[in-house]
């Protein structure tokens, strides 16, 4: 799994590429963490390239969700599911968690 | 049928992956199908290492899979402590999200993607049996 962010000014972006699975989901953890410890709350993450997300990287997206959205400061947006990550995210029930959009330029603009 | 053992660690989900996908693969699965047996695998196996084995490198993790009457047939043999989905919490799938804690999320997803998911405890082992039927 490789992990890439990018700093805006009204939000990051987070790119991840490859497996999010137990082996992995600490560190994007930790990417969040370390973000959401300079205090900013608005995530944008593109999971276009990510292949596969179990329920160890579910955890990490409710748990950063959470914590964003305490106190109103912010959320934690999706964009650019894959079909298969679309449907893993529904069976979870996640859908209604969190706001999806089809592009990076979307969200960003939106959050 | 082929089998393979690997050792029970997060390290060797991708190599379990790619080895049960292979094998999938070859017998024409593809699309959501090929997903949702590569999630009820990892999902099955890291509940191993974490519960059964209760941390990394306790013990190895042995897969048989096979192709019988147009189903792909998973199983999935560990020697830790006993298994007993019944002492697994439904997850919350609730729409608020200060409800949700999203553990039991794993098992849920392998019940509701696999068509048929049993667990046994015998002669000291764990052996989880799961199929996915063809066009299912």
């Amino acid at each position: 799994m490789e992990i890439s962010t990018t700093q805006y000014k009204r939000c990051d972006l987070v790119k991840v590429s490859g497996r999010i699975d137990s082996a992995t989901a600490p560190q994007l953890q930790d990417e969040f963490n370390r973000i959401m410890n300079e205090n900013r709350y608005r995530i944008v993450f593109n999971m276009e390239s990510v292949d596969f997300i179990s329920s160890a990287g579910l955890r990490v997206l409710i748990s950063t969700q959470k914590t964003c959205k305490r106190y109103n400061r912010g959320e934690l947006a999706l964009t650019n599911l894959p079909t298969n990550i679309d449907a893993a995210l529904d069976l979870a029930g996640f859908k209604a968690l969190f706001n999806i959009y089809k592009s990076e330029i979307d969200a960003i603009g939106n959050i | 049928m082929e089998t393979q053992t690997f050792p029970g660690r997060y390290e060797s989900l991708a190599e379990i992956s790619n080895f049960v996908k292979k094998f999938a693969k070859s017998n024409s699965f593809d699309g959501l199908a090929l997903y949702t047996i590569e999630t009820a695998v990892d999902e099955a196996c890291s509940n191993i290492i974490e519960h059964a084995y209760g941390e990394e490198n306790n013990g190895d993790i042995n897969i048989s899979i096979d192709f019988i009457d147009n189903g792909l047939v998973i199983i999935i043999k560990d020697r830790g402590k006993p298994f007993d989905p019944k002492k697994i919490k439904k997850p919350n799938l609730s729409d608020h999200l200060e409800e949700r804690e999203a553990h039991g999320l794993g098992l849920y997803m392998m019940k509701q993607w696999m068509d048929e998911v049993h667990f046994e405890f015998k002669k000291q082992e764990n052996v989880l049996t799961m199929i996915k039927y063809k066009d299912s």
